[in-house]
């Protein structure tokens, strides 16, 4: 199992954070082009989901699949995006996702006085318990060598 | 287990076939007093709940019917349904809400989105020979997509808890190859109209639902 990307967007498309992992093949587009197609997508899905719904529902879209990849999503109320991209073997991870945002987030981003709420995320305590929240998990574990760019 | 509906997108993202199978109904009528304790909004839709879910009326549903009296074009028997409901004197009314039906405009609108999300999907993946999106889950439905070798994609809507969607696709392309392209009638990439085409697709779903099984 592997876990390739996450990225966490704010409510107006501004990229706050993206970390990757193991990433095989480069996109062809300059990283800006690439995250606003990532947004302009996501956003997408959204608006096309709630008109496609037989029914009312809660929380939307969860997660799509594709032959060699699976990209999970959380929404939290105030807008915030997190996406998940992993292997097509990993479940669900709205927990994890869920859990990411108010142990991790919410603890060394909001409550940092010194990171704009609107603005990159430039912490590397961030990144370090982000690192470590992660790799708890059974999916994250063989991930031994981490990949730099 | 529940197959709500299916669609066939060509290769150049238009809809030529879509079938809904089941089709929940969600409607609520209640009588209002003054004033109203709902938020409205005209959009393109019709008259939209936009704040003040309460008794199974949810944000995004739409006024069908006023007394009983069927909405059309944001009208009741030529009066804007926005002036009836701002009058302190037509009250009390029976209104009726319930969640927007597609029109066939719209499903050709969202057929070419589903394309154009498609091969997005491709584009951002982190490895290389990835397919489309193949499987699409929210917490209400779950969409199963699969695109043949032509480029033509075979869309289900259904429960998340269905089973042998994988098996559906493949049987309808099937049905198509063999109703819709046997057809001499039938001119490629154009709506499909074959009466045996659409007695095949119903009793696919419709087996598929039973027995979990297109076969």
């Amino acid at each position: 199992m592997t876990v390739y990307s996450l990225h966490i967007f704010n409510k107006t498309g501004g990229c706050l954070y993206e970390k990757e992992w193991k990433r095989s093949k480069k996109s062809s587009l300059p990283k800006e082009q690439e995250l606003k197609l990532m947004f302009g997508m996501i956003h997408s899905i959204n608006s096309f989901v709630s008109k496609m719904s037989p029914t009312d529902f809660k929380d939307g879209f969860l997660s799509y699949t594709t032959s060699a990849y699976k990209l999970h999503y959380y929404e939290t109320p105030t807008g915030l995006k997190f996406v998940f991209a992993t292997d097509v073997s990993v479940g669900n991870t709205r927990e994890i996702l869920r859990k990411l945002y108010s142990k991790v987030y919410v603890e060394y981003v909001v409550r940092n006085p010194l990171i704009g709420l609107d603005v990159p995320i430039e912490s590397s305590l961030f990144d370090c318990k982000l690192e470590e929240y992660l790799t708890e998990y059974e999916f994250f574990a063989d991930q031994n060598v981490k990949q730099v760019p | 287990m529940t197959i709500y509906s299916v669609f066939v997108i060509n290769k150049a993202g238009g809809l030529i076939f879509q079938y809904d199978h089941h089709k929940p109904v969600i409607e609520m009528e209640k009588t209002f007093g003054f004033p109203l304790e709902l938020k409205l909004e005209e959009q393109s839709e019709g008259i939209t709940v936009i704040f003040g879910q309460r008794d199974g009326i949810r944000v995004g549903h739409i006024i069908l019917s006023i007394n009983g009296k069927p909405v059309q074009s944001g009208k009741v028997d030529g009066i804007p349904v926005m002036e009836t409901i701002s009058k302190k004197e037509n009250y009390p009314l029976s209104i009726k809400f319930g969640r927007p039906k597609l029109s066939s405009n719209q499903k050709i609108m969202l057929a070419s989105m589903f394309h154009s999300l498609y091969a997005i999907s491709v584009q951002l993946s982190p490895k290389s020979g990835s397919s489309g999106i193949e499987k699409l889950e929210t917490d209400v439905f779950t969409l199963h997509c699969k695109q043949t070798l032509t480029g033509v994609k075979f869309v289900v809507i259904s429960d998340n808890k269905q089973v042998g969607v994988d098996t559906l696709l493949n049987k309808l392309y099937h049905v198509y190859s063999d109703y819709a392209l046997k057809n001499p009638f039938y001119s490629l990439e154009m709506p499909i109209r074959a009466e045996q085409f659409d007695n095949h697709v119903k009793a696919t779903v419709e087996k598929t639902q039973k027995t979990g099984s297109a076969y």
